[in-house]
C-alpha cells in the first residue's frame, strides 16, 4: 500500500492531499494543469519535500516531517515515468533501461534491458538513441526503464500526453495491460478524464491543490460532487435556481431563461449537469412525449463528425453540447443554423450546489 | 530593389574587411617564415624548452581547472543561494583584469611577501620564479573562461534528467558523473578549448609573477618576446608554432561539436 499525505505551499497553490493506494491498484489523479498533480508524484518520489507530510510504501516510512524522516529519492524504490520521459540523450535505448541495473555485470544488464524492451514490443531498437525514436517508442523505453528495478511504487506523469492521437489509443491499451499485471500501487496523473477513467481503478479529481472528489470512474460520472467535477468529466454544466416542485421532482429556473426538472433534490442556486450523449435532438415545434423530460429550444452552431458520432454545438439560453449518431443527424438534416429542440430525461439531470 | 542590392553589398564588404584584417597578420607569420626556417629555429636551444614548458604548464593548469572548476560550475548552475550573483561575478573578475594587474595581484597574494606567502613558504612550496608559479598564473587567468562556459552548459541540461537518475537509484554524485557531464560535454569541451587557448597565450601575469627563465618559467609567448628584438626570424617561427597549436585546438572543438550536433539531430 502507498500512502501520501502532504501539505505544501507552491507559489499561489496550497497543496493539501491525503491519498491511499492499495497493492495492485491504479489511482488516477485528474485535473487541469497547475492543479498540483505532478507535485503529488514528486512528494512520493522524494524529489519535493513538503512542509508537512508523510509517505509510506508497503509498510516502510519514506517521509515523516514530524519525525524528521526523509529517505533520499535514490533509496525509494519508485518507478517514475516523467511527462516528457526524461530519457538520457547520450545513452541508447538499452543503456537507458539498464541505468538502474548497476548491481549486475554488463552482459547481464544488457540482456535484462533488451528482454524488457522486447516485452514492450521494442524489437531491434535496443541500440537506437532516444532522438531517433518516435514518441510511442520513447514512452515504451521510459516505461521499461521505470520497471527495470522492480519498483515498489509506480508513478506516471501524463504518460500519454506527448503522443499523437493515433499512437495514443494503442499506447493506452498497452499501458492498461502493464498496470493490470503490476502489483505495485500506482499513481497516474493526467489532465484528461477519459484517460483517467480508462486507466484508473479509482479516479481522484484534483483542483487547486486539493482532491475534490475520489471514486470509481462511473461513480464520478453518475454523481459529480461539484460543478467543477461535472465539467471535468465532460458533462454540460448549466446554472440556475432550484425549487422543490410537484411529484418529488426539482424545478430549476435556468439563468438566461428556460426551466428544467431533475429527480435530484436541491434548493437554491445549483449547477445542472447532463452528459452530451444523454441529449437527443428533435425538430423545432415537436410536442413533448412525457412529463419527466427536459426541453430547450436551441439553434445549431456547429456540426462536428467524429467517426459515426456527431457533436453538436447548440446555442440555447446557455450553451449546450449534444452527441448524437450520424444517422439521426442526416435524418434531421442538421446543419449550422437549424432550429431544434434539445431534450433529455429528468433522471439524467444531476444537480449540485454551485 | 536597388536599395536591397546596396545593403547586401555593404554586408559583404564589411565581412570581407573583417576577414582580411583578422587573417592577414596570421597568414603573414607563415609567409614570412619558410617551413625550413621554422624547423631550423626549433632546433635552436631554448625554443623546444619553451614549447615543452608551455605544454606542460598548460596541461597542469587545465587539470586543476577541470577537476575543481567542473564541480564548482555544476554547483553554481544547479543551486540557487543568497549571494550567488556576487560569487559568479567574483569568479568572472579575472576575465576583465589586465594581465599585468593579475600578475601584481598574484604577487600580493601568494608571492614571497604576499598575504599567504608565509604560509606557502612554511608548507615548503615555492611559487615565484618557478614552474609551479607559471601554473598558478595560467590557472588564475584561464579558469574563468572554463567555469563560465561550464556553468552555461550545465544550466542548459534539462533538470528532470537528474531527477530521473535519482529515481533510478543513482545518488546525485553518480548522476553528475553519468548524466550531467556526458550531456553537457559539448559545452564543457568548448570551455576547455577557450581555457587552453588563453593559458597557451598567457604572457603578462606569467612574466610579472613567475619571471622569464629559460626552461623554468619561459613559456612560448615569453620566449617570443625575448627573441623579437634580437632574432626576429626565430620569434616568427615560434609564433607560427603557437598559431598551429591554437588553430588545431579550435578546429578539434569545432569537429567534436559538429559530431555531437549530428548525433542529437532530430530524425
Amino acid at each position: 500500500m502507498l500512502r501520501i499525505e502532504a501539505r505544501h505551499r507552491l507559489g499561489a497553490l496550497q497543496l493539501e492531499v491525503d491519498l491511499a493506494v492499495q497493492r495492485g491498484e491504479c489511482l488516477a489523479l485528474a485535473g487541469p494543469s497547475g492543479a498540483g498533480k505532478t507535485s503529488v508524484l514528486r512528494v512520493a518520489a522524494g524529489l519535493l519535500r513538503p512542509e508537512q507530510g508523510r509517505v509510506e510504501a508497503n509498510g516502510e516510512t519514506w517521509l515523516d516531517t514530524e519525525r524528521d524522516i526523509d529517505v533520499p529519492a535514490e533509496h525509494r524504490r519508485c518507478g517514475y515515468v516523467f511527462q516528457h520521459y526524461a530519457l538520457f540523450p547520450h545513452l541508447n535505448a538499452w543503456q537507458n533501461v539498464a541505468y538502474p541495473l548497476r548491481a549486475l555485470s554488463r552482459p547481464e544488464r544488457r540482456s535484462r534491458a533488451v528482454a524488457l524492451l522486447e516485452r514492450f514490443g521494442m524489437v531491434g531498437l535496443a541500440e537506437a538513441r532516444p532522438a531517433t525514436l518516435s514518441g510511442g517508442e520513447r514512452q515504451r523505453v521510459a516505461l521499461a526503464r521505470a520497471l527495470a528495478r522492480e519498483p515498489e511504487v509506480l508513478l506516471l506523469d501524463e504518460p500519454l500526453s506527448a503522443l499523437d492521437a493515433r499512437t495514443r489509443a494503442a499506447a493506452t491499451r498497452e499501458l492498461g495491460g502493464v498496470l493490470r499485471d503490476s502489483r505495485a500501487p500506482t499513481v497516474l496523473v493526467t489532465h484528461d478524464f477519459a484517460e483517467a477513467a480508462q486507466l484508473g481503478d479509482r479516479v481522484g479529481i484534483i483542483d487547486r491543490g486539493r482532491v475534490v472528489q475520489l471514486g470509481t470512474p462511473s461513480e464520478l460520472a453518475a454523481a459529480p460532487g461539484s460543478a467543477f467535477v461535472a465539467d471535468f468529466t465532460g458533462a454540460v454544466v448549466l446554472t440556475g435556481v432550484a425549487r422543490p416542485g410537484p411529484g418529488g421532482v426539482t424545478r430549476v429556473e435556468l439563468h438566461g431563461g428556460g426551466i428544467v426538472t431533475s429527480t435530484d433534490r436541491a434548493d437554491g442556486v445549483v449547477a445542472v449537469s447532463v452528459y452530451p450523449w444523454e441529449i437527443t435532438i428533435e425538430p423545432a415545434g415537436t410536442e413533448p412525449h412525457g412529463s419527466a423530460e427536459n426541453r430547450l429550444a436551441a439553434e445549431v452552431l456547429s456540426v462536428t463528425t467524429v467517426g459515426n458520432r456527431v457533436r453538436l454545438g447548440l446555442a440555447a439560453p446557455q450553451p449546450l453540447v449534444a452527441e448524437i449518431t450520424a444517422a439521426s443527424t442526416e435524418r434531421l438534416g442538421l446543419e449550422a443554423g437549424s432550429r431544434v429542440v434539445a431534450t433529455w430525461k429528468a433522471a439524467a439531470t444531476r444537480l449540485v450546489a454551485a | 530593389m536597388i536599395r536591397s542590392v546596396w545593403f547586401r553589398a555593404l554586408l559583404v564588404l564589411c565581412l570581407a574587411a573583417a576577414l582580411l584584417f583578422l587573417t592577414l597578420p596570421v597568414v603573414a607569420i607563415f609567409v614570412d617564415s619558410s617551413p625550413a626556417d621554422l624547423i631550423d629555429s626549433l632546433g635552436e636551444p631554448g625554443a623546444l624548452d619553451a614549447l615543452w614548458l608551455s605544454l606542460k604548464a598548460t596541461a597542469a593548469s587545465l587539470a586543476i581547472i577541470l577537476l575543481v572548476g567542473t564541480p564548482a560550475a555544476y554547483l553554481l548552475a544547479t543551486r540557487s543561494f543568497r549571494g550567488k550573483a556576487a560569487v559568479v561575478t567574483l569568479i568572472e573578475l579575472p576575465l576583465v583584469l589586465p594581465p599585468a594587474v593579475a600578475g601584481i595581484a598574484l604577487l600580493a597574494a601568494v608571492g614571497p611577501s604576499g598575504i599567504l606567502g608565509g604560509a606557502i613558504d612554511a608548507a615548503g612550496i615555492e611559487l615565484s620564479l618557478t614552474t609551479a608559479g607559471v601554473v598558478v598564473a595560467l590557472t588564475f587567468v584561464a579558469s574563468p573562461f572554463y567555469v563560465r562556459q561550464a556553468m552555461a552548459a550545465f544550466a542548459a541540461v534539462d533538470r528532470t534528467l537528474l531527477d530521473a537518475s535519482r529515481t533510478l537509484g543513482a545518488s546525485e554524485a553518480r548522476g553528475f558523473l553519468r548524466v550531467m557531464i556526458p550531456v553537457a560535454l559539448p559545452g564543457l569541451m568548448a570551455g576547455t578549448a577557450l581555457a587552453t587557448g588563453r593559458a597557451l597565450g598567457e604572457f603578462g601575469a606569467t612574466l610579472m609573477f613567475a619571471g622569464s627563465f629559460q626552461g623554468i618559467t619561459q613559456t612560448v609567448p615569453l620566449a617570443i618576446y625575448d627573441r623579437f628584438s634580437t632574432d626576429f626570424d626565430s620569434a616568427l617561427a615560434l609564433s607560427a608554432v603557437l598559431v598551429a597549436v591554437s588553430g588545431a585546438i579550435l578546429l578539434s572543438v569545432k569537429l567534436v561539436r559538429g559530431g555531437e550536433a549530428l548525433d542529437f539531430a532530430p530524425h
